[in-house]
């Protein structure tokens, strides 16, 4: 009872990075708030998901084990959530700001009304003065997040509802094995309590997923392009760059919506957090939203022709001039030092 | 065949334009110090059910917004382009709200609008980028959802087929009538306004606009240019879950994000600097 449980995503029989990131979150403030880890997984053979989030700490693991439950739907993985919370009414429900946490996450949370806090980018315990009650809550959930454009950061709490409930992006939280011995016990759902028929009424007639190709959040170096770059055409200097230093292309949230590079490429509060050893930011102004995803790289490099691009004051080098005369410059001079 | 269709959109603050003044001292947003704008997924959800109302005539796409008066304006816009009712939810019970406390204000305003076959709204607004609204108020109303929706495909008296974008790929999902669809940026952008429609609702208003125009009284002839007004009285409601009280998340803190300066070394594109950049970089193993 009122323990901190974590929804992993599985898909082709692997828990997502996501869930692993929030088991290893979940697992501290499990132990600072003295309560059990607990995970859940629902979906169709899941024999093997124990091996695989054990190590993380996690004390009990729910299975919901069922044909019909795998590939997701909305209806029947929300059902088993409900009535599986109603049952042990945990304090705390994590799940990955993915599109399968964001589409499930708001359900479960008006079902049950309790509070969710979408995409949060910290998460701490704490205490909350409810002025109007006149009390001090103990050990609520902080969860903060961006907000209004990034601009902002907000610390929101539930101080009445249960669970209170999160998600985060991949690659905000960091991954961490707790003990490759840890075990803790399975089990398993009568999934036919838990799930009704009036659950499939979403069929799912055709599904590509494909394993990302990109592995940006793992890059030592990234070579990122915003608007300012002006066009499809221009990233292909970033990609020379990279190539020669052995990095990867990204790209801030403008690039994208101007369709100079792809989604998946994109840095950022909506896209990807990365903590690479170099960072080179090209045209990027260093919006807060774009900032966010990628302040802790151990060094940054800002080519930039506005001497004030916000961007500049946290670069270790602020570049003042055209990427498209300092970009080939770099390649020039790295190929001749190098070796 | 027709359908009824509910469009939910949201007039958002234009983030991209922030300035200091934006925040109050309770944590939400002063909204009249920001350019208003119509929520760019929102607009995304029209198209999909204007092009559903181009192939099935007969049907009629109603927008629906919750917020103050001023959002009247995000209604004329789109009857401009194609809608055909605005709907405007508006009152003090329903300030404060969070996700969960706007879905049950929405679904009480479209249980009044009467039968629906399809709520189709953006997947997330700008101001906060939660993306809740949506599959909260299909909750609401009891209805299936279907998320990030990049094309509505097909459809017919009982079912919708869709095609939605996720992280990792594409799937075709086919659902049962009636239905909560809510639609990706990457969808097909809104068609613009139309010239004659222009004309034609350029005086559409809601009852306090009329009041504070002037212009009270409406002939039976002019009757489109009525956009219904809702408050809290018009819908059946718990007065429980409207507004600041029922929201289960609270704001407790608001900082504005500053970072911390580091010391940077300025240089230029000259090639020099740039090369001895690049040498520092190689000897303390940065690259290379």
């Amino acid at each position: 009872m009122n323990n901190l449980i974590v929804y992993l995503e599985i898909e082709d029989g692997i828990v997502g990075d996501v869930s692993l990131e929030l088991l290893t979150k979940g697992r501290s403030l499990a132990d600072e708030l003295k309560c059990k880890l607990e995970a859940v997984a629902i979906g169709y053979q899941l024999d093997k998901i124990g091996d695989q989030v054990f190590p993380y700490g996690v004390d009990t693991l729910y299975l919901a084990d069922d044909k019909r439950l795998s590939p997701y739907t909305t209806l029947p993985h929300t059902s088993v959530l409900v009535n599986l919370f109603k049952e042990t009414e945990p304090q705390i429900a994590f799940m990955g700001a993915t599109s399968v946490g964001r589409d499930l996450g708001p359900r479960v949370s008006s079902a049950l009304f309790s509070g969710l806090t979408a995409d949060c980018t910290s998460l701490e315990i704490g205490s909350y003065e409810d002025k109007k009650a006149g009390k001090t809550i103990d050990n609520l959930l902080y969860q903060i997040r961006p907000a209004f454009g990034g601009n902002i950061v907000a610390t929101i709490v539930n101080p009445e509802c249960r669970p209170q409930m999160a998600t985060v992006r991949e690659g905000v939280m960091k991954k961490e094995i707790l003990d490759p011995n840890y075990k803790g016990t399975v089990k398993k759902l009568d999934v036919s309590k838990y799930v009704s028929d009036e659950d499939f009424v979403i069929e799912v007639i055709e599904r590509h997923m494909e394993k990302s190709k990109l592995n940006i959040k793992g890059s030592p170096i990234i070579v990122a392009g915003g608007y300012g770059m002006g066009s499809a055409e221009n990233f292909k200097m970033l990609y020379d760059l990279a190539n020669t230093l052995g990095g990867e292309v990204g790209a801030s949230r403008a690039a994208v919506d101007a369709g100079f590079v792809e989604h998946e490429r994109q840095i950022g509060q909506t896209g990807v957090t990365v903590r690479p050893k170099l960072y080179i930011a090209c045209g990027i102004s260093g919006q807060i939203q774009h900032i966010a995803g990628m302040q802790d790289s151990s060094m940054i490099i800002a080519i930039n022709n506005d001497p004030n691009a916000p961007i500049n004051a946290i670069a270790d080098y602020v570049i003042t001039g055209n990427v498209e005369e300092v970009v080939p410059k770099m390649i020039k001079y790295y190929k001749k030092n190098s070796k | 065949m027709s359908f009824n269709i509910v469009v939910l959109a949201k007039q958002v603050p234009d983030t991209h334009n922030v300035g200091k003044d934006a925040m109050k001292a309770d944590g939400t947003v002063n909204r009249a110090a920001l350019p208003a704008i119509f929520n760019p997924e929102d607009l995304n959800a029209l198209e999909q059910a204007l092009r559903i109302k181009d192939k099935f005539p007969g049907t009629t796409v109603s927008l629906l917004s919750m917020g103050p008066v001023r959002a009247a304006k995000i209604l004329r816009e789109g009857l401009y382009r194609g809608a055909d009712k605005g709907y405007l939810l508006s009152g003090r019970e329903f300030a404060g709200s969070d996700s969960l406390a706007t879905s049950y204000a929405l679904s009480c305003a479209i249980k009044k609008m009467g039968k629906v076959d399809m709520i189709i709204c953006g997947r997330q607004a700008i101001d906060g980028d939660t993306a809740q609204t949506g599959p909260q108020v299909a909750e609401k109303m009891g209805f299936p959802q279907i998320t990030y929706t990049e094309e509505i495909l097909d459809v017919t008296k009982k079912a919708i087929t869709v095609k939605r974008r996720v992280e990792r790929g594409v799937e075709v999902l086919k659902g049962k009538l009636p239905i909560v669809i809510t639609v990706n940026g990457t969808a097909a952008p809104c068609r613009p306004r139309n010239a004659k429609r222009l004309m034609k609702y350029k005086y559409a208003k809601t009852a306090t606009e009329r009041q504070t125009s002037g212009t009270d009284y409406i002939d039976e002839d002019h009757s489109y240019l009525i956009l219904n007004e809702w408050g809290a009285n018009d819908i059946d409601h718990d007065p429980k879950w409207l507004g600041l009280g029922g929201s289960p998340t609270k704001v407790k803190s608001i900082q504005s994000v500053v970072f911390t300066a580091k010391e940077s070394k300025k240089i230029t594109a000259d090639d020099v600097e740039i090369e001895e950049m690049m040498k520092e970089l190689i000897a303390n193993h940065t690259i290379g």
